[in-house]
């Protein structure tokens, strides 16, 4: 009973765990990212058909991921070179999200594909209780535990990662290293589109596999929420994402042993507990568990560099 | 090398009719685009754009229909474009408009009021305060814990809704209604009357008057020159004497009420029940009206009207050419992305420098 809800926990979470990684690389090269939610849907979408279109998983994973990075670059453009309100950009890349999915996703409602199917680990996914959760899965699982561990090298034992926060913290102070703060912020925010592309992918490409209009359902708001959990650290964010995976896998398992509560109200609860996750990590931030990005939300002109 | 290199300069442009122009530019720009974009998904962008013309501001019964669409989108348009006068950012209008439709009807199904104004205003004002106190949560936890208004006025769209649903499908759900979820039909008492034979009812006079309210409030009152005061200097403001904290939540529960009018008027003028889907999206739209219109409340009246003609044009091309409504939203963010770009040209310049380091 336990492992298949922890395995419940693994499916649900890793879309959202690509979301809040994505988020997070952006927010710590000082841009907030609130176009998440159409982000997801468009690798979604992109993901699906290519893998419909040219019967190649691996195809629609790259078409996830390229076709979320260039949408994640027009914010890019408008929040770095174009100095725009961060926060107008990313809701509008939400709602160009939504609204440009539903268009192009009209001829692909009722298709399928074969989903990723799970690879299990010889020898690990045996293991009791966390052997089929973590260790017979698919191979976008498998990508999100690399790209954890990739993404905290990157930042804290590489001279790149290293700039790309200080670009975030303070601007003025990279750029007077020399760190054109310009191009590593407009690449953190394309990449990292790029990545939450990839778990709207793994939405229509393993979880569901098919697309369905405006499938994400409020993850990419969940995983904005997170970021601030995870306090800007990958294997925190990892943390965050089965902790909503958990309360999603244990609202659908309810529901299919047909509870008396209502399914509306089970449905609200991820919702309630990002906002109560919210209030407790902001209260844990003002404790001094970690910080903000310095920097986040503001735009960089190098003329008002004092 | 020598490559060009360009620069970017602040300027000193004080252009205010630039300044608004440069909305109805960028949507001037994000209907060439989303051209493009119909033209992909299969349509005739020329067609399609004359359809909409046609069908919103074309005949009288048209324009009737525009402004059926633009009296939610005023009030709630008004409630975001308040909260952004103080760089507070209420992104859930979508749910304040759901908490207020649920109050109302709440009213008018159970309360058994006859008299057609007392029960009326009863609605109104359970939608005011539900709303408010909605909105308000969001401001409280701003101002206790500096928690983020942005994700929590949005999570809190998802919550109202799933409200909505749990009643409409439950205790709510009318017992004549084929069991589709709508509530029973609300009595005469509870309607909003409407005008000339069209489904244009009260509620958009309504609408108007709280805008002039709004704008006289904030032009004319020193609470609006506190709010204003603040949202551009919040520390100056706090040095003059004026309490940021309160004014936030007050402005926040402001913002809620006036969202929730909405669902008031929708419910009380336009469905005479409360049914699922009660609003499809008002209250994302607001937020672009409420940018669109620089914050002006007499601004929002305007640019909802714009709106309300690609919402009743939205609407047809679903019939006609089976386009999803949700198309709407890629066209409201191209709208964004283009006036955000507009913005930059007003305050900067591109120099383009002779080689060498910029």
């Amino acid at each position: 009973m336990i492992d298949i809800l922890l395995d419940a926990t693994v499916r649900a979470g890793t879309p959202i765990l690509f979301a809040t990684l994505g988020a997070l690389i952006s927010e710590r090269a000082g841009i907030i990212n609130l176009g998440i939610e159409g982000l997801m849907l468009i690798g979604a979408l992109a993901g699906f058909s290519a893998a419909h279109g040219c019967g190649s998983l691996s195809v629609g994973l790259l078409a996830a991921f390229v076709a979320a990075m260039a949408a994640g670059a027009i914010h890019a453009l408008i929040c770095v070179q174009l100095r725009g309100n961060q926060i107008v950009s990313g809701l509008a890349l939400t709602m160009f999200g939504i609204g440009i999915t539903a268009l192009f996703g009209r001829g692909m409602v009722g298709l399928t594909i074969d989903g990723f199917s799970r690879i299990a680990i010889p020898g690990l996914s045996r293991l009791p209780l966390v052997g089929k959760a973590f260790f017979d899965q698919d191979a976008l699982i498998y990508l999100s535990f690399l790209l954890v561990a990739v993404i905290w090298l990157f930042f804290y034992r590489t001279r790149w990662g290293l700039n790309l926060r200080t670009a975030g913290e303070n601007p003025a102070a990279a750029d007077t290293c020399g760190v054109p703060v310009e191009r590593y912020r407009f690449l953190a925010v394309s990449v990292g589109s790029g990545i939450v592309g990839l778990g709207g992918a793994y939405l229509s490409m393993a979880y569901t596999p098919m697309w369905i209009e405006n499938m994400s359902a409020g993850r990419g708001w969940i995983a904005v929420a997170l970021v601030i959990f995870a306090c800007w650290s990958s294997p925190r964010a990892m943390l965050g994402a089965y902790l909503f995976g958990g309360i999603t896998a244990l609202q659908l398992r309810m529901q299919a042993m047909g509870t008396e509560i209502s399914a509306h109200i089970l449905q609200m609860l991820p919702y309630i507990g990002t906002i109560l996750v919210l209030v407790v990590s902001t209260l844990r931030l003002q404790k001094g568990a970690g910080q903000q990005p310095e920097s986040l939300g503001l735009p960089y002109d190098r003329e008002d560099r004092k | 090398m020598s490559l060009p290199r360009f620069r970017t300069e602040r300027r000193e442009l004080n252009a205010p009719l630039l300044r608004f122009l440069a909305p109805l530019l960028s949507v001037l720009v994000a209907l060439f685009v989303a051209g493009f974009l119909l033209l992909a998904a299969g349509v005739d962008p020329a067609a399609a754009y004359l359809e909409i013309f046609r069908e919103s501001v074309g005949s009288i019964y048209g324009l009737s229909e525009t402004l059926v669409k633009a009296t939610p989108l005023i009030f709630a348009g008004l409630g975001v474009s308040l909260a952004f006068r103080m760089q507070i950012w209420n992104i859930g209008a979508e749910g304040q408009i759901y908490i207020g439709a649920m109050a109302a009807s709440g009213v008018a199904l159970f309360s058994g009021i006859e008299n057609h104004l007392l029960m009326l205003t009863c609605m109104l004002v359970a939608a005011f305060i539900c709303g408010g106190l909605w909105a308000g949560v969001a401001g409280l936890l701003r101002v206790r814990w500096q928690v983020n208004e942005v994700i929590v006025t949005l999570l809190m769209n998802y919550i109202a809704i799933l409200w909505t649903d749990y009643l409409l499908f439950g205790a709510w759900k009318d017992p004549k209604g084929f069991n589709f979820p709508l509530s029973a039909q609300f009595s005469d008492a509870a309607r909003l009357g409407d005008y000339f034979n069209t489904r244009l009812h009260s509620g958009f006079f309504l609408a108007l008057f709280c805008a002039l309210l709004l704008y006289l409030l904030m032009e004319r009152t020193v609470w609006g020159f506190e709010i204003k005061a603040i949202g551009s200097n919040p520390q100056a403001a706090q040095y003059a004497g004026m309490k940021t904290g309160p004014a936030i939540v007050l402005v926040l529960f402001l913002s809620g009420a006036l969202a929730a009018l909405a669902g008031f008027s929708e419910v009380a003028g336009l469905q005479h029940r409360l049914i699922h889907g009660i609003s499809p999206g008002y209250g994302y739209t607001a937020i672009i009206i409420a940018w669109l219109a620089r914050r002006s409340a007499l601004g929002v009246v305007v640019v909802s009207f714009l709106m309300g003609i690609l919402l009743v044009g939205g609407d047809s091309l679903q019939l006609t050419w089976q386009l999803p409504i949700a198309f709407i939203y890629a066209f409201q963010g191209l709208i964004l992305f283009f006036l955000l770009a507009a913005d930059f040209f007003l305050q900067y310049r591109i120099r383009r420098v002779a080689g060498g380091d910029a």
